[in-house]
């Protein structure tokens, strides 16, 4: 057992493509809400092969995406001084801001360095004693247990040249931004896996019932997938709405109870700006007071940072479901992963970036 | 980035008071911190996320997930 091949096995995902064709006898829409599970369904085609009745549409998983470009603006600021060492994933790289990228900034001089894990910035930190490093503290549920790991670590230690900017977000408050919207066409989730590693899935219990929406734990590969959408389908043609672990292998209904205090530890809830989407709130995370000496948009004065978005583009729809990146003008000709007006173009679990990397044209 | 992909644990050990370890993942080596799961052990699979073990790979589950999805064409051929 490997735990991936056995996953994208064919006959397996034949089998359960003949079971959704089987059991959808009317339209339903379901939203994958991780960006990494966009990827994987449009990588695969898994959108393709449906039956017509089943529309899955993209939701806001993917952080780089949402990151609000004030967040992205500061982070830029940050990394343009001569005394910091800017550290951030990979990902936000490329991330376009008011004025240019942190490429960009880079290639003018900033020291800004790509790790792979928030602990190495300590070493980096450890190394740099005359200056102050700074680590992009992004993402989900998934990666705030080894953010907030970092900031322990650094009060463990007495590192005083470490701190964080923090943009986290969190899923069920956006889920519920989904379903509260107007123009909502969401009849049925599918949860990302590894936020319920992390946290588990009972702040979705509320949800489903409050709204009636089957919501669906789920993996990453095709075979995970096709099952998440046949219990959805399931689900929507007998009328309930609970919610259903596929993803049995790696989530349990409390997630990891050390990692969920380590949040609850170093971060509180907060309300938190998202690109494209605006201010949902109580969706963020930001750092407990106590940890003042490691937060960055304490430390540095980031005031009158003034941002503007380069330009119109309709990823904010995107991330909510209500548009596909085929809808827009701009994609695959003034908009392309390497010269993307917006960040649904930029990280690999964009929906507009998967599209492009995929094949799929206007 | 956001990714979190399964790999066997091929060496426990402490670095500056923390728990670590070398994760295997299809041949490429790569570092994880398990302070999340100190009850993992070596030759486990666990997820890896930003350089963190968030959780263990069920194996039981695992065979139980592919023993029913192998079923699932023969009963419904049967109804």
């Amino acid at each position: 057992m490997k735990y991936l091949d056995e996953f994208r096995n064919h006959a397996l995902a034949q089998k359960l493509l003949a079971e959704i064709r089987r059991t959808a006898t009317r339209p339903w829409v379901i939203m994958e809400v991780c960006g990494g599970q966009t990827h994987s369904i449009v990588k695969y085609g898994i959108d393709e092969l449906l039956p017509h009745e089943i529309e899955l549409v993209h939701g806001p998983g993917c952080p780089v995406c949402v990151t609000a470009l004030e967040s992205i603006d500061r982070a830029h600021a940050l990394a343009r001084r001569p005394d910091a060492i800017f550290c951030s994933f990979g990902d936000m790289l490329r991330v376009p801001g008011s004025d240019g990228d942190l490429f960009q900034i880079k290639a003018q001089g900033g020291d800004v360095r790509v790790v792979y894990s928030p602990l190495d910035c300590l070493k980096v930190a450890r190394a740099n004693p005359a200056k102050h490093v700074v680590f992009f503290a992004i993402g989900f549920e998934t990666t705030a247990p080894a953010n907030a790991m970092s900031v322990w670590q650094a009060r463990a230690e007495g590192l005083a040249n470490y701190s964080i900017l923090v943009s986290h977000v969190t899923v069920p408050p956006a889920m519920t931004a989904i379903l509260e919207s107007p123009g909502n066409r969401v009849q049925a989730f599918l949860g990302a896996g590894h936020v319920c590693a992390v946290v588990g899935w009972e702040e979705y219990e509320p949800l489903a019932a409050r709204y009636g929406v089957p919501i669906v734990v789920t993996g990453f590969e095709p075979v995970d997938l096709l099952e998440g959408i046949l219990m959805a389908v399931r689900q929507l043609e007998s009328g309930r709405h609970e919610v259903e672990n596929q993803y049995a292998r790696a989530v349990v209904r409390e997630g990891n109870p050390e990692a969920r205090r380590m949040i609850a530890r170093v971060f509180e809830p907060c309300d938190r700006a998202w690109r494209g989407i605006g201010v949902i709130p109580g969706s963020g995370y930001r750092l407990r007071d106590e940890f003042a000496a490691f937060d960055a948009a304490r430390i540095f004065d980031l005031n009158g940072i003034v941002s503007h978005e380069p330009e119109a583009c309709i990823s904010g729809l995107v991330l909510q479901g209500a548009r596909r990146p085929l809808d827009c003008d701009a994609f695959g000709t003034r908009c392309t992963p390497e010269t993307p007006l917006g960040a649904t173009m930029v990280s690999a679990e964009g929906a507009c970036a998967a599209y492009y990397n995929y094949g799929r044209r206007r | 980035m956001c990714l979190a992909i399964p790999g066997q644990v091929a060496e426990l050990y402490q670095a500056g008071g923390v728990s670590m370890a070398r994760v295997d993942f299809g041949g490429i080596a790569r570092e994880a911190c398990m302070v999340y799961l100190p009850e993992a052990r070596v030759g486990e699979y666990v997820l890896v996320h930003a350089g963190f073990a968030i959780t263990k790979m069920d194996e039981e589950e695992a065979r139980q997930t592919l023993a029913d999805l192998q079923a699932l064409g023969e009963l419904s051929a049967e109804t």
